[in-house]
């Protein structure tokens, strides 16, 4: 009950929203909350820490960016086909990655990123340095134009809520238990008859399916796709956003997301000290505060009931 | 002019020169890694960012104190060092009991917080660092040309390598290391400083990683990014080698630079991806690495 109106009274707030603030920024935030829930279904219900999943984020970002401005395709069209270029790398990334555990997982997939960064450089499609700009958000459907901030607003927002349930959905399935056992100890997992590396290699396809979605819905409401959203930073960026929200926490991805989304809108005038202290941010995470925000409250909750 | 595959041997000689240099790069700082990993169960994320510092050290010590490169090479890896005894007295040893990840987190941390600080007062252009007067010109061969300092470089990573093994296989010192590794408690139960000989394989692991940043300060520009470029690909040499043997990640080190180095010469585009096309083939043939064990 407390939980349906928590998710209601979050849902008006995000209909609210652009009345009030910034509609370029909000849209941002969105993307990237999503980014961050997608991220957060491999490292906080699966136990899988992937850092590499700016491979799926950024050439989705460049597919939907080419589809949309090069080919002409709709908006809808331009997303599923950035969505689905996300998903054949995570099946192939996954196949590799999953063979190894642990902290070699971690470095496999930072691996398997930084060669897809290095496509991006050299392939002809994402011209390099400049990146796809000016990419037009285009009609959904052939019929609504999203030109206007507020409709595309909307159109980001339906995406998000989507993509929100689907994730809440899939955790609280028998899969999701499924992973989550594998999370807590793999090899009574894998004892109990569970093809633990199979469930592993479904949630990270989910997973950077989702992480697609997000960076193809980006691509168009802010009109851009560079290297920097196919770079390691990036990687580390939505790392940053899970832990510091809350890793495990249905909402605390999107709570990192906004957070670090708002810092580096408000400190860019800073130039490289946002660096050092979206590096700080992680020690201070790391040593102080490894529940994170929402995970933190969540907790303060359970002690005090 | 001699051809080989339609290439002049020259050019051939001179990326698998300039290959070697590379891996003996890639070797040092594997190395280091694989030391840190055995002791302290964490992959150092931070070993580009202290690489990048030691080079950075070489070159304020050269320009704002004109103190010259042989003495550098001294003091910024020991500089380096001691950074690494802070680093792992204020942070690393309170995630001792946690999960792998966290050091992983952490590390990549610091590497951005050190990143952006030179970054912002060294830009990202980098800068060139001059060579000593002894390492100018070349040695002439006949048939190739072999540039003085990169044959300083070779030498002196062998050597690094080759005493780093020596120290863990065939030492006292390495004896407890290694039994360290193996169970702590039984060694701190002997009466060894469990916790002191962390800390100080921790500083040796990222000294090591300063040493090789002077010796790069005069090949590479001198520049802050120098140190995430390098780490990645150091981190796929560490996949496809294996962090259970030493001699594992210094084989595997050169072994990749000098392919890196050929790839150039036959297939320059690739040159940037070969590694982790290897890297993947190495996870499809022997997921466990090619001299791992799986921990």
């Amino acid at each position: 009950m407390r939980q349906t109106v928590l998710y209601a009274g979050l849902l008006l707030a995000l209909l609210v929203a652009p009345w009030v603030g910034y509609p370029v920024f909000l849209m941002k935030a969105l993307c990237f909350a999503l980014f961050a829930s997608a991220f957060n279904l491999l490292i906080g219900f699966t136990g899988l820490l992937s850092f590499g999943h700016a491979m799926f984020f950024g050439f989705a970002a460049y597919v939907t960016g080419h589809a949309a401005k090069v080919w002409g395709l709709t908006p809808e069209l331009a997303i599923v086909c950035g969505t689905l270029s996300a998903t054949l790398i995570g099946v192939l990334t996954g196949w590799l990655a999953v063979r190894r555990q642990g902290i070699y997982f971690a470095m496999v997939t930072l691996a398997l990123a930084q060669m897809i960064y290095f496509l991006c450089v050299q392939a002809p499609f994402t011209y390099a340095e400049d990146g796809i700009q000016s990419i037009p958000r285009g009609q959904l459907l052939g019929m609504i134009g999203l030109g206007d901030d507020m409709v595309m607003y909307y159109f980001v927002l339906a995406i998000f809520v989507g993509a929100f349930a689907l994730i809440y959905r899939i955790v609280h399935s028998p899969f999701g238990q499924v992973l989550k056992s594998i999370r807590e100890n793999e090899t009574r997992a894998l004892s109990l008859g569970y093809q633990v590396d199979r469930y592993k290699l479904m949630a990270f396809v989910l997973s950077a399916t989702l992480a697609g979605l997000a960076g193809s819905t980006k691509t168009l409401a802010l009109g851009l796709a560079t290297l920097t959203d196919v770079g390691w930073q990036m990687s580390g960026e939505v790392v940053l956003m899970t832990l510091l929200g809350g890793m495990g926490t249905i909402l605390g991805p999107s709570v990192g997301a906004i957070i670090i989304v708002a810092m580096q809108n408000y400190l860019a005038d800073l130039g490289s000290w946002v660096t050092t202290i979206m590096g700080a941010t992680f020690v201070i995470c790391v040593l102080v505060f490894r529940r994170g925000i929402v995970g933190e409250i969540a907790h303060r909750f359970e002690r005090k009931a | 002019m001699t051809e080989l595959f339609g290439v002049p041997i020259q050019a051939l000689l001179g990326q698998l020169m300039l290959g070697l240099v590379n891996g003996s790069f890639y070797a040092i700082l594997s190395l280091g890694l694989a030391v840190i990993f055995g002791m302290l169960n964490i992959v150092n994320f931070a070993h580009g960012a202290l690489y990048m510092v030691g080079a950075f050290f070489a070159w304020m010590l050269l320009n704002y104190a004109g103190i010259n490169y042989w003495a550098a090479l001294v003091i910024a890896p020991v500089g380096v060092a001691l950074m690494g005894v802070l680093i792992e007295k204020t942070m690393l040893q309170w995630l001792r009991q946690l999960d792998h990840l966290y050091g992983l987190l952490l590390t990549f941390g610091l590497a951005l917080i050190l990143e952006g600080i030179f970054r912002e007062f060294y830009g990202s252009s980098g800068l060139p660092y001059d060579l000593p007067d002894v390492f100018k010109g070349v040695f002439d061969l006949g048939f190739m040309m072999l540039p003085k300092y990169r044959v300083w470089v070779i030498i002196m990573s062998f050597v690094l390598c080759l005493f780093t093994w020596y120290v863990i296989e065939k030492t006292k010192l390495g004896a407890y290391l290694r039994a360290g590794t193996e169970n702590p408690q039984l060694v701190q139960a002997f009466g060894i400083n469990v916790p002191l000989m962390v800390t100080l394989t921790y500083a040796f692991g990222v000294g090591l990683a300063g040493l090789a940043g002077v010796m790069a300060a005069p090949i590479y520009q001198v520049s802050p990014l120098m140190g995430s470029n390098i780490i990645i690909v150091v981190f796929a040499v560490v996949v496809i080698g294996g962090m259970g043997s030493i001699l594992g990640s210094i084989v595997t080190g050169l072994a990749l630079g000098l392919i890196e180095g050929l790839t150039k010469v036959f297939f320059a585009e690739a040159s940037t991806t070969v590694v982790f096309v290897i890297m993947a083939i190495v996870l499809l043939l022997r997921p466990a690495g090619l001299f791992g064990r799986e921990k």
